[in-house]
């Protein structure tokens, strides 16, 4: 489990997180949405410690996070932009592997060979999409506990799209704490099981995707349904969310959700 | 596998599932795959699959043989049947009827039609 408590962290002249708590726990897989800027990279960068903050705590299984292996072995975080040294994949990961206890050589060669990924060849040679698919793939052949996962389909072809669910819904276990902050929230909505909206200050929401469903109804149709909490015109008709009261699930509209949320909000 | 319509990710997947028991690709008292294996199969969390396994393990379709895993209940494919021509009956049909209603097509001429 991830606890965070109180959490501040503000570049020089710019406040970014203030005041945030928060958890999160195993079995998950979580999407972390926000506005652009309200911190979602920094705060993944924080529970990994690559930076680092005066005020407020970040524990993992109850210890802070520091920069120590016993710490950082149970973490791996994938940056939305990853240029990769100038040196071949296998080697990177040979190096990087030596800190990961649960690393699983032949898993790693698996999902490279899924995703069409020569090992010899070396980052710098290699497109944005194909440096994304190699480090993704050496991020779940490491099998940590923790694994963040920033803007993940950002620069993946739409075969790769397809692929990259299905090895994270594979890797998925009780054990295993997955957060996935996307604004491509189509790639990745069927993989997740919560959702947790941030703005800087707080937490907006936090619930489970069946919680979710069964709290609203999603949909779409020529007129919206009287008391809308919130509705969005469209070629199709009328996307809305309101309120479910026929107990029926309906599919959840991360979209839809995100604006409302977002916007019941901002009308505080 | 792309999921499209409004139903939620995992009644979407109890359908697909439901067909390809009724289309023989699985049969009864055959073992079919772990939560796990079909979550990674259609790239959908296996906390969602696990809902689907739930509800086809209360409509009597599947059930699980303890260590073995998940089998095809015999009897599944005339159950699978029965539950599907009662969300025909309640969901469609009225949907149908209304459509043919507002067109003005009389049911003589949808009788010549079907």
């Amino acid at each position: 489990m991830i606890e965070i408590e109180k959490l501040y962290f503000s570049y020089p002249g710019i406040p970014v997180l203030e005041d945030l708590s928060t958890t999160f726990k195993e079995g998950r897989i979580y999407g972390l949405l926000g506005e652009n800027g309200v911190g979602k990279s920094t705060l993944f960068k924080l529970m990994c410690a690559l930076l680092t903050t005066k005020h407020g705590t970040i524990k993992i299984d109850g210890t802070v996070v520091e920069r120590k292996p016993s710490c950082l072995s149970k973490i791996y975080y994938v940056p939305e932009d990853f240029d990769g040294p100038d040196i071949a994949i296998k080697n990177y990961a040979a190096g990087v592997s030596q800190f990961y206890p649960n690393y699983d050589d032949e898993l790693f060669a698996r999902l490279l060979a899924d995703f069409e990924i020569d090992a010899n060849r070396k980052f710098t040679n290699l497109s944005l999409g194909q440096r994304k698919r190699a480090v993704i793939a050496l991020a779940l052949a490491l099998k940590t506990d923790y694994l963040f996962l920033d803007e993940p389909t950002n620069g993946l072809d739409i075969p790769s799209k397809a692929l990259f669910r299905r090895m994270m819904a594979a890797a998925m276990d009780e054990k295993r704490t997955i957060i996935i902050s996307t604004h491509q929230v189509r790639d990745v909505e069927n993989l997740l099981d919560h959702i947790m909206i941030l703005d800087r200050r707080s937490v907006l929401l936090d619930k489970s995707v069946s919680d979710i469903q069964q709290e609203y109804e999603f949909g779409v149709s020529a007129n919206a349904p009287e008391g809308s909490l919130y509705v969005e015109p469209g070629l199709g008709g009328c996307t809305y969310i309101c309120e479910n009261k026929s107990g029926e699930e309906s599919r959840m509209n991360i979209e839809i959700l995100f604006n409302y949320i977002n916007l019941k909000n901002k009308q505080k | 596998m792309e999921y499209s319509e409004h139903k939620p990710i995992y009644l979407q997947n109890v359908d697909l599932m439901q067909e390809k028991i009724v289309s023989g690709e699985w049969q009864e008292e055959e073992r079919i795959p772990s939560v796990r294996e079909m979550g990674a199969l259609v790239g959908v969390n296996p906390n969602t699959v696990v809902r689907s396994y739930q509800l086809l393990e209360t409509q009597e379709i599947i059930y699980n043989k303890r260590g073995l895993g998940y089998f095809v209940k015999s009897g599944a494919v005339a159950r699978i049947k029965e539950i599907v021509k009662r969300e025909f009956i309640s969901n469609e049909l009225p949907q149908f009827k209304a459509k043919a209603a507002m067109l003005g097509i009389t049911k003589e001429e949808l009788i010549d039609l079907l």
